[in-house]
């Protein structure tokens, strides 16, 4: 529409955080009214690069960037997010950043409400004018039609449906003058489909109107339907630049998940007999915020270890916590042949079932005991571990000498660094951590183990140690294990089988020994139920 | 040198300078004519007298709960029960058991409803349990205007009805357990025994009760409530049962108290009587999220030497009553201090 600079140009952009290199030198153009597609898996360096567009000051505090940022033909290098606003450039986030108490008219028009002249602002200035009501609504009723969607602008954000939240967040940034640019962090995730297709269709009509997109959704069906340009991000790297013509759906899983490690061989194929599985869960629903599972099927065999993955927030996480009653959940899950009840932490114990949390500090250790009691404690609670009976059995003492003994063992078995059993679990590094919630699990002596991100945050070293830790319960006690990881190549290292979690829903398994791209393809919701623009 | 820093950092900086006030008061007494051996026996029957009280906060504040400023709500039941022994008529240790027993069974019902509120506004334990404590006194207030004793030792004379404000023990349990076994060393040094084992009695308790399996579960729920529940512990009824614990040894505690200070005192007396328990905790070394018995032994010794050595020293020192200054500028002080000090909720 208007030629020469491109509305964003990004040259050789670099980012360290501490020690960790999360982007290195990724350059992208985006020309006005172009829309560019970003994909990448988690931890690909999306929300690193476009917080680095907006200034935001973590980036700042954390030794800022390498290479350049220009809009419009101008370098910027902004200091804060208004300075991002100014230059004309407007983010829909991930989260929404809304006011809930304030109606949509007051949402989209925050802090730039027309203003009526009163008589104290002759006085005051500017900050006791009253605010126009009619002009704000008729502003914010032109927002609402431009989007193309039935919004009442009187509406509190509150009592909205999620979609409708959307749709506010987005009528504000197309409220702004100057729109140069507009960022859109996974604006679908919540919406339905006809709601995304209305969205995707406005924001076509807009692109045609000049204004330059960058669109980050993990539904590469829409990505490629709405985009021109679509850019892959993988382990801070700008590994794919293509136009969306030239590139498909599994193009771009392959190209997110690195095709190069593709040949990497999983585990060796395990059978299995058929017969009664161990544990079977039909229509799980778990409401574990951020982590919401809407309708899982799935089974366990006795002896496997079953892996379940997925992108954050697809509610992978959900399935253990929902499994373990921390979070309410329903459907019908049965344990051996026999129905497994839900939300009540000790019956899953009690039945057999033991949990490594994902949230190790939250939910995995007291911080403030030492190594013994975090290791012998649910074991004493749940079995009666490291008690004497007094009084005929009437008191259960604690023997601190047994927990120190227990908790001595796996030390040993984990090779955990500490100073001795008595060292606080919140002193310890997180990989030792880990290990303590491990010792904790396996002093259960389950049958069923749940594990959610066990190498999460944790050093080579400590990783290989507890994957090895795992994978020797699991072939010298014969414990069945679930494990669910971010990490494809862990799991499928570890792993007999993988699932993969797609919106809350079990998308399909597949043997560990299954290529990189077909599991991408799941991840991505490809190989499901593709948004019905998806061609 | 560093030593000497590691055993002051362990001890705590405020310990040492109430230590070292204390310690100077003593070294003052005989030379402003105040008798050292009478001060030093007075400060081991207020020792044992306020023990138990301030032992009464420890389950609440290893379960999660905080501090219990509702602990005039285990005065009560003790005050219920002292009152009911008397009406009935006993005397001596079996009337001081009656009034234990008595106390206890009011201390366990009023602990379960306080301890089903709490669990309902976790996060303001502490706000509540202070508005839980005086609305209470409040009610009984009037309670004790209405309730239809009849013993003449206790009612007021001129109506005949109603509670008086201060009723003596004297001929009913004065100073049973203070008497027991006691050894007189000296002219003016009286050893209380018998007070000295029931407080020790109820530490032994109490340190038992959380070596057991429930006192390890409850002590887990307050650390970290979430993981309590993840290892299939009932977080809940942990905060209740020390709810039910600490108000029930506040009930014995106020029995303690009474019978050494040989008044029950009624209507607005148990008003303030969680504050000066809980300065002593802290002053002990207790923070809002962890008590240990030793807390409670060296906080009560340090709190009530002040109270007891204030009085007699600086006003002698000073001619002027400045010992209820002193008192309120420590505890108050001491509470304020340690809510500064209280964790950044969730880390």
């Amino acid at each position: 529409m208007v030629g020469g600079a491109p509305a964003l140009r990004l040259r050789g952009i670099g980012k360290s955080f501490g020690e960790s290199r999360v982007l290195e030198d990724v350059s992208l153009e985006v020309a006005p009214g172009e829309v560019v597609g970003l994909v990448g898996e988690n931890g690909a360096g999306k929300s690193t690069l476009m917080r680095i567009l907006f200034g935001m000051p973590i980036i700042r505090e954390t030794g800022g960037y390498q290479g350049s940022v220009e809009v419009a033909g101008q370098e910027v290098r902004f200091r804060s997010p208004f300075d991002a606003l100014d230059a004309g450039i407007g983010m829909v986030h991930q989260e929404f950043s809304l006011l809930p108490g304030f109606t949509a008219a007051e949402n989209i028009l925050l802090n730039r409400e027309p203003l009526r002249r009163s008589a104290l602002d002759e006085v005051f200035g500017e900050r006791l004018s009253l605010l126009d009501r009619a002009a704000m609504e008729a502003r914010a009723r032109r927002s609402i039609e431009r989007l193309g969607v039935p919004l009442d602008p009187a509406m509190l954000v509150k009592e909205m449906p999620v979609g409708h939240r959307q749709f506010t967040e987005i009528a504000r940034e197309l409220g702004r003058e100057g729109l140069r640019l507009l960022v859109l962090d996974e604006p679908t995730a919540v919406l339905t489909e006809s709601e995304a297709a209305t969205l995707l269709g406005r924001l076509r009509a807009l692109a045609a109107e000049g204004v330059a997109m960058i669109f980050i959704s993990h539904r590469l069906g829409e990505v490629l339907s709405l985009c021109q340009r679509v850019a892959v991000l993988r382990d801070g790297r700008l590994v794919q630049d293509l136009p969306a013509g030239r590139t498909s759906v599994r193009g771009l899983a392959a190209a997110m998940v690195g095709r190069e490690m593709a040949a990497a061989t999983g585990a060796e194929p395990r059978t299995f007999p058929a017969g009664e599985p161990l544990l079977e869960v039909e229509g799980l629903w778990v409401d574990m915020p951020g982590e919401t599972v809407r309708d899982a099927t799935f089974s366990v065999a006795r002896g496997e270890i079953l892996g379940i993955g997925g992108l954050a927030g697809q509610g992978k996480l959900g399935i253990p916590n929902g499994l373990m009653g921390l979070h309410p959940a329903g459907g019908r899950v049965r344990y051996r042949g026999r129905p497994l009840p839900l939300g009540e932490p000790r019956a899953a114990l009690e039945a057999g079932l033991a949990f490594v949390s994902e949230d190790r500090r939250g939910v995995g250790l007291l911080l403030d005991e030492g190594i013994d009691w975090n290791v012998a404690f649910g074991a004493m609670q749940v079995q009666g571990a490291c008690l004497r009976p007094l009084l005929g059995g009437l008191l259960q003492w604690r023997s601190d000498a047994a927990m120190a003994s227990l908790a001595a063992g796996y030390v040993k078995e984990l090779e955990i660094r500490c100073t001795g059993v008595r060292q606080k679990a919140g002193t310890l590094s997180g990989g030792n951590q880990q290990k303590v919630c491990l010792a904790r699990a396996f002093a259960l002596s389950p049958e069923l183990l749940l594990v959610a991100e066990p190498t999460r945050g944790i050093d080579v070293g400590a990783k290989e140690l507890v994957l090895a830790a795992l994978r020797r319960l699991n072939r010298e006690r014969g414990t069945t294990i679930v494990v669910v990881s971010s990490e494809l190549h862990e799991l499928r290292s570890l792993c007999d089988r993988i699932a993969i979690v797609y919106e809350g829903r079990i998308a399909g398994h597949l043997p560990a020994s299954a290529a990189l791209e077909e599991l991408g393809l799941l991840m991505a919701g490809a190989a499901t139920a593709p948004p019905p623009e998806a061609r | 040198m560093s030593g000497a820093r590691r055993l002051l950092a362990e001890f705590g900086l405020p310990r040492v300078i109430i230590a070292l006030f204390l310690l100077g008061l003593f070294a003052a007494a005989p030379l402003v004519g105040v008798s050292l051996a009478a001060s030093l026996s007075d400060t081991v029957v207020r020792f044992g007298m306020n023990g138990i009280l301030v032992l009464a906060l420890v389950p609440m504040i290893q379960s999660g709960c905080g501090l219990n400023f509702g602990l005039p709500l285990g005065v009560l039941a003790g005050l219920l029960g002292a009152t009911l022994s008397i009406e009935i008529g006993l005397t001596g240790p079996g009337g001081f058991a009656a009034a234990a027993g008595i106390s206890l069974g009011f201390a366990a019902l009023f602990g379960l409803g306080y301890g089903v509120l709490l669990n309902r506004v976790k996060g303001g334990e502490m706000m509540i349990a202070t508005y839980v404590g005086f609305a209470s006194v409040m009610f009984m207030c009037m309670a004790w205007l209405v309730l239809p004793y009849r013993s003449p030792t206790m009612i007021w004379g001129f109506g005949g009805e109603g509670l008086r404000t201060t009723i003596s023990v004297e001929g009913f349990w004065l100073r049973v357990l203070d008497d027991f076994l006691s050894v007189r060393i000296g002219e003016e040094f009286r050893f209380p025994t018998g007070l000295l084992l029931a407080f020790g009695a109820a530490a032994a308790l109490v340190w038992g009760f959380f070596r057991l399996r429930v006192g390890t579960a409850m002590t887990a729920a307050g650390q970290n409530p979430v993981y309590a529940r993840a290892a299939g512990v009932d977080v809940d009824r942990m905060r209740t049962l020390s709810v039910v614990l600490s108000t029930m040894l506040g009930a014995l505690g106020i029995l303690a108290f009474q019978q050494s200070f040989g008044f029950i005192q009624l209507y607005q007396g148990p008003f303030y009587m969680a504050f000066p328990a809980v300065a002593a905790i802290l002053i002990g070394g207790a923070s809002v999220s962890r008590a240990s018995l030793v807390h409670v032994l060296v906080g009560t010794f340090l709190f009530q030497g002040i109270l007891t050595m204030t009085p007699s020293v600086i006003n002698s020192v000073v001619k002027a009553d400045m010992s209820d200054v002193v008192r309120v500028i420590v505890s108050n002080g001491m509470i304020l201090y340690a809510l500064t000090r209280r964790p950044a909720e969730g880390r």
